[in-house]
């Protein structure tokens, strides 16, 4: 049996690690974010992943729900224009965006905390630099529940 | 936060019970990730009932043991952490269908490529998040149902449409292997572009009697019905028992309908028509390379241009890919390098002395056509490189011959100014215009106008309708050898289906909640691919969705206002308790 390899944690206990939730398709982004993995490239352990038929099958809702739910940022890893399934699939993936940032606006949370960008089944790399530079952004942003808690307090006052 | 750890296999009553597997494979997993940690971490609520690691979950010996596991225990739920779902999913669906197990029951966890080899630097930050992964995992088989797959029978019988180099080498093959094949091509003559070809890339065979013996082929073959003149015209049925409509002669003919299991499509493509202007097209000399490589192939020596002797030729490569000129065509149109050095190849063989000046931006004679380009050049043709910054320009000279500008890269950026006597427009296969057709098929098409099959290595000729497939150049520029193996590997997936007598549906598709359902109509037109329809008892108005005709996308999901739309699989209960996992920070 393999024993663990101990390793220091890369970032200590007060150090904000953004926490990143990833929608990927199972046909086409899903595999290019298996593949960064394959190459051993390297990201935050803040990204974490729900594969999809379709970005088009995104419920707003869902966004949301991350956001409320403790997660600082939400990536779609869209088909683009390579969806085997719709071939308005970008259209109809924006319509979500910009139902979800709007219902993000309501609830008074940033809307840069929702990206989208299409991610093909090679693009590993692309990726990679998409969620490291999201995780970047994120943090002056700070922890979402945070910042809630201040627009609530503020609301109250 | 608190949380109430609760013992794995705790004595709690609960609904279901799951099995955890958590894989080292082999130290992929465990040498980041402590799977012994992960397993102590798993937030149990009384229904995990068997917890294990495994040093290779898909290994027959741990196959059998989570058979076993399944029975002993009488689990209703299998979880399995390893690697990425496009390896082991088929595998331990069928664990699980061995131990009596629905196989919709079980799920997935992706802890290799999507966790330890992304983490390798970080132990406790990749043990958090796979303990995370595996939870969420468990959330969503707590809501998962049993589900059977929709079975369905099909005829043997293909319906092949396009009669070129792929469409007849695919009916042969259909043919041999033991199915009827109507084969539609709406010319009246079968052998599309290759019959019109001479010699052909890399083995000089000429084209014509390439398409003649593949006619002969088919003429053999009594199972292949062949119609030409004809074009397709209706879809209606499901998968393994399509009901085509075919029209034979001029729109408002008589259609006739032939019942087929699975539809090939190898409707070619349509040669780059250039803009009046572009490049010089419309000036007198300017060709494009399918009319040049025409008049090459039916010379017996010298061209002639209008009665004068061609002493020389000056070829624009890339017109119409890879954005040349600020031309829409952006992708690599592939065959084209290899075609223009081969047709100058066989015209220095007519014409020795003859001038040949290429002007290209990469020569891409790939893989075993690269002699061809060092034969050219040992045959007298000249190669010049330009910048797409600085496209060739294309005069009239005042003595009616043709200037070409171009400014060589190869020669420190020189600006050379060729007097010539043709020049031929090296244009790119363009997609074909065939709005019915793809109306007709819901054929999904890409940016580029070119069809899209499911995934380009793995299922490179399925498209997301089931049974309908796609080979040759309809897919994307290809050679006619590459358009031949596309139409062999469509028959292997025609018979890989049909041969059996039926085949079975994955029943991930969506479903309406009739109690939920308004009869909006938004989602009506949602689906492209018109599965969604309004159905009615008495006075109330629901809408359904057809199982056989779901792709199981999910777009229709978020067009309902009224959220009463589920794709199983991926229900709102199921991603809405992954996603409160996932965002746990597990001890």
């Amino acid at each position: 049996m393999t024993a663990p390899v101990a390793t220091e944690p890369r970032a200590s206990a007060d150090t904000f690690v953004p926490k990143i939730l990833v929608f990927s398709t199972n046909n086409i982004s899903d595999p290019g974010i298996d593949l960064a993995g394959s190459a051993h490239m390297h990201y935050s352990p803040g990204v974490r992943v729900i594969g999809l038929p379709c970005t088009s099958g995104v419920r707003p809702s869902w966004i949301l729900h991350a956001l409320e739910s403790g997660f600082d940022g939400v990536f779609v890893a869209s088909d683009g224009d390579e969806c085997a399934y719709l071939h308005d699939c970008a259209k109809r993936s924006s319509r979500i965006m910009s139902l979800a940032q709007t219902a993000m606006r309501e609830r008074g949370i940033d809307a840069g905390r929702l990206r989208m960008a299409a991610i093909c089944s090679v693009c590993s790399e692309p990726f990679t630099k998409h969620v490291v530079g999201f995780a970047a952004a994120l943090v002056p942003l700070g922890p979402v529940m945070a910042t809630k808690a201040a627009a609530g307090t503020g609301a109250q006052a | 936060m608190t949380e109430t750890m609760v013992p794995v296999g705790g004595p709690e009553a609960s609904a279901r019970r799951i099995g955890v597997y958590v894989c080292h494979c082999g130290g992929n997993i465990s040498d980041y990730v402590d799977v012994e940690k992960v397993i102590a971490d798993i937030r149990g609520a009384g229904d995990v009932v068997v917890a294990k690691t495994a040093m290779f979950t898909c290994s027959d010996a741990t196959q059998q043991e989570i058979v076993a596991d399944i029975q002993a225990n009488e689990l209703d739920g299998l979880v399995v952490a390893s690697c990425s779902p496009k390896l082991h999913t088929y595998t331990f669906r069928g664990v699980a269908a061995r131990a009596g197990l629905n196989p919709y029951e079980y799920t997935q966890v992706n802890i290799r490529e999507q966790c330890s080899w992304v983490h390798t630097d970080d132990t406790q930050a990749a043990t958090a998040k796979a303990t995370a992964l595996v939870n969420a995992g468990i959330g969503r088989t707590r809501h998962t149902t049993p589900l059977v797959p929709l079975v369905v029978e099909t005829l043997p019988h293909t319906l092949v449409i396009g009669g070129g180099i792929a469409g007849l080498r695919a009916a042969i093959g259909l043919a041999d292997i033991g199915l009827k094949v109507t084969l539609v091509e709406r010319e009246l003559a079968l052998g599309g572009w290759v019959k019109d070809l001479g010699t052909m890339y890399p083995h000089n065979r000429n084209g014509r009697e390439l398409i003649d013996s593949l006619i002969a082929g088919v003429k053999r073959r009594p199972a292949i019905t062949v119609l030409t003149g004809a074009e397709v015209v209706g879809k209606a049925g499901s998968f393994g028992n399509y009901r085509m409509s075919v029209r034979i002669g001029d729109p408002g003919s008589a259609s006739i309908e032939v019942a087929v299991g699975s539809v090939v499509v190898a409707t070619g493509f349509d040669a780059y028509a250039p803009a009046d202007g572009e490049f010089g097209f419309g000036l007198d000399g300017v060709v494009t390379l399918p009319d040049f490589k025409a008049m090459v192939d039916s010379a017996t020596g010298p061209l002639m241009w209008k009665g004068r002797k061609v002493r020389s030729v000056a070829y624009v490569y890339c017109v119409g890919s890879r954005g040349t000129g600020g031309c829409a065509g952006q992708a690599c149109s592939r065959y084209c390098c290899a075609a223009t050095v081969q047709t100058a190849v066989q015209l220095s063989g007519l014409d020795p002395a003859i001038g040949q000046y290429h002007l290209y931006r990469d020569m891409r004679t790939y893989g075993k056509f690269e002699p061809l380009y060092t034969e050219a050049r040992k045959a007298g043709s000249v190669f010049l490189k330009f910048d797409n910054d600085m496209p060739p320009a294309v005069e009239t000279r005042p003595d009616g011959r043709l200037t070409v500008t171009v400014t060589d890269l190869l020669t420190e950026r020189t600006e050379l100014a060729i007097p010539v006597d043709l020049v031929v427009l090296v244009t790119a296969m363009a997609p074909r215009a065939n709005d019915e057709l793809v109306k007709v098929l819901k054929l999904p098409a890409g940016a580029d106008g070119f069809f899209n099959e499911i995934h380009p290595k793995l299922r490179p000729v399925e498209t997301v309708v089931d049974g309908v497939l796609i080979a040759g150049a309809c897919q994307g520029p290809k050679t006619s050898s590459e358009s031949v193996a596309s139409g062999l590997a469509a028959v292997t997936q025609s018979a890989a289906v049909l041969k059996k007598g039926y085949t079975e549906l994955d029943p991930l598709v969506a479903l309406v909640v009739p109690e939920a359902c308004t009869a909006c109509g938004d989602c009506l037109t949602a689906c492209p691919y018109d599965a969604i329809a309004m159905t009615q008892e008495g006075d109330r108005h629901w809408a359904v969705i057809s199982a056989a005709g779901c792709k199981g996308c999910g777009g229709c999901v978020p067009m309902c206002p009224e959220s009463a739309i589920d794709l199983l699989g991926y229900t709102d209960a199921e991603v809405t308790s992954m996603i409160e996992s996932l965002a746990e920070v597990p001890a």
